[in-house]
């Protein structure tokens, strides 16, 4: 697979270390009432697609920079790629 | 029919003219006490032990495609019991005991081939883990036997012993692990079943479930609905999807891994030999191909199909312990989808919504597990309560804190 780097173009996917899906961004809030069953959620229960799917990718032999890439679980195909601090930032906003 | 040597031979005098089909192919009837979601290994000996030894005969198993045609057809046949924490270890144990007596048992040749594996140790440290390990494996009643360097040399001439970056100083020996051919296990599950009344459905996928006020009645399936008693799934690597349809999250990942095999070669490799500084495991099949295997890619997949940074790193692994393997040429290599769970263990779990019952997350070990994962199913559908080897397999067990990691590595199915 390759892995279109926003900032370096095209990158050998083994370049890269998988974290899972894309909403571990989203840490939930630890002071609100149930967070003990948001995080369990957070932590441990996933969507698991057969299809589209965000995940975030490390470029850990690269520039270090978190990614956001979507990527299809039946054909391999990555069809977008974006920072992960961007869609963090987009998200907050 | 019973199978016997008599019938071999005297089938083989008359023309093999007398021969039955080994299983019905049935419609599906309007209800069932109980639904049997995959018909894969798992599902098939569930149905199984069901009929033969709880009594359940109104069963039926249904699975999308046809029966053989998933996971249980495409591993790389190793059945052990080498596991190390409480809540997995007596399981495993309990499932090596039934493949002991299966074939006996299903009246089916499953080719069990108890030869033996060696994981082997490169380091002061892993010595002392496998040490530890190989006590557990003896607290549960496994047999376990830990090697020294020149022991493994005799067993295994074949390796590495000049490699100075992982150096092989022993190995943990369990002689009562060994082979088995895969798909005869479906076959003789399925037989089995289906002797003692139980519908085997090919060809129907179930799309649907019916829940009426918490409380799951039934499947819609591609054939019409099915209504049941219980439902019980065990679908391996599509669990999230078809768990998804009665709106259920799982502590679930779906992940390739990728086997291989060589060409057919003479007797080289005595069992199963793992390597312990990679990952690595090798055992030749009774064809002659070596089989082999190590990591998972490593992202998310449904596609059955891996690739090639993977085949570098399992193939690396191989040449790091047994160099001579680079003279052999790679006949065939595949993908499967494995349920990858949070910490590497299964489940066989009720659900929250009542008659619903699901049997997943088995990761890439699924294959090993299959009767015992076939007769605990059956014990907790049957009686209510889960089996005695399999209590701590269960869906909460990540909010009560009772995670069963073997590998210590987290909530990150991808490094189990």
């Amino acid at each position: 697979m390759i892995i279109n780097h926003p900032l370096l173009g095209p990158r050998d996917a083994a370049e890269f270390v998988i974290k899972g899906d894309a909403s571990l961004i989203d840490r939930p809030d630890w002071q609100i009432e149930n967070a003990a069953e948001a995080f369990h959620e957070y932590l441990f229960l996933r969507d698991n697609p057969a299809g589209e799917h965000r995940e975030l990718w490390y470029h850990e032999q690269g520039d270090r920079s978190w990614l956001v890439v979507t990527r299809n679980t039946l054909t391999h195909e990555v069809t977008r790629v974006e920072m992960a601090r961007d869609v963090a930032r987009k998200a907050r906003a | 029919m019973h199978y016997s040597a008599l019938k071999v031979l005297w089938q083989g005098l008359t023309g093999n003219k007398g021969w039955t089909e080994v299983w019905r192919e049935p419609d599906p009837k309007p209800e069932y006490d109980i639904v049997i979601v995959g018909g894969g290994g798992h599902g098939l000996a569930t149905a199984y032990y069901l009929a033969k030894e709880f009594g359940e005969l109104n069963v039926a198993v249904l699975e999308k495609g046809w029966i053989g045609s998933g996971n249980i057809g495409r591993n790389t046949t190793i059945i052990r019991s080498n596991y190390l924490l409480p809540g997995n270890q007596p399981f495993y144990e309990f499932s090596l005991t039934l493949w002991e007596g299966l074939e006996q048992d299903f009246n089916y040749n499953a080719m069990v081939s108890q030869r033996g594996i060696i994981n082997l140790i490169h380091s002061d440290a892993q010595r002392d883990a496998y040490a530890r390990r190989g006590n557990s494996m003896r607290i549960s009643g496994a047999d376990a036997v830990l090697l020294d360097r020149r022991k493994v040399r005799e067993m295994c001439p074949f390796l590495d012993f000049e490699n100075g970056r992982f150096p092989i100083q022993g190995g943990l020996w369990q002689p009562r692990a060994g082979t088995v051919r895969h798909d005869a296990v479906a076959w003789g599950f399925a037989r089995g079943a289906d002797s003692r009344g139980v519908d085997i459905i090919q060809n129907c996928e179930v799309t649907g479930f019916q829940i009426e006020n918490g409380v799951c009645r039934g499947v819609e399936t591609t054939r019409g609905v099915i209504r049941a008693g219980k439902v019980a799934v065990c679908v391996a690597g599509s669990s999230s999807r078809v768990m998804a349809q009665a709106g259920m999250r799982l502590p679930i990942e779906s992940h390739v891994l990728q086997a291989f095999v060589s060409e057919g070669l003479k007797p080289v490799i005595p069992g199963v030999v793992t390597f312990g500084a990679g990952h690595f495991y090798i055992s030749q099949s009774d064809k002659g191909g070596l089989v082999f295997g190590g990591d998972i890619d490593g992202y998310n997949s449904y596609a059955q199909r891996g690739n090639l940074p993977v085949v570098e790193d399992v193939c690396e692994g191989g040449m790091a312990i047994m160099p001579m393997i680079g003279r052999a040429r790679l006949l065939r290599m595949w993908g499967g989808v494995m349920d990858m769970s949070m910490d590497g263990s299964p489940f066989i779990d009720r659900t929250h919504i009542d008659g619903l019952y699901f049997n997943g997350g088995w990761c890439y070990g699924g294959f090993k597990a299959t009767p015992a994962s076939g007769y605990c199913y059956a014990h907790l559908l049957a009686t209510g309560r889960p089996h005695e080897t399999a209590q701590a397999m269960r869906l909460d067990r990540f909010i009560t804190g009772a995670a069963i990691d073997e590998r210590g590595a987290g909530a990150q199915p991808n490094l189990h």
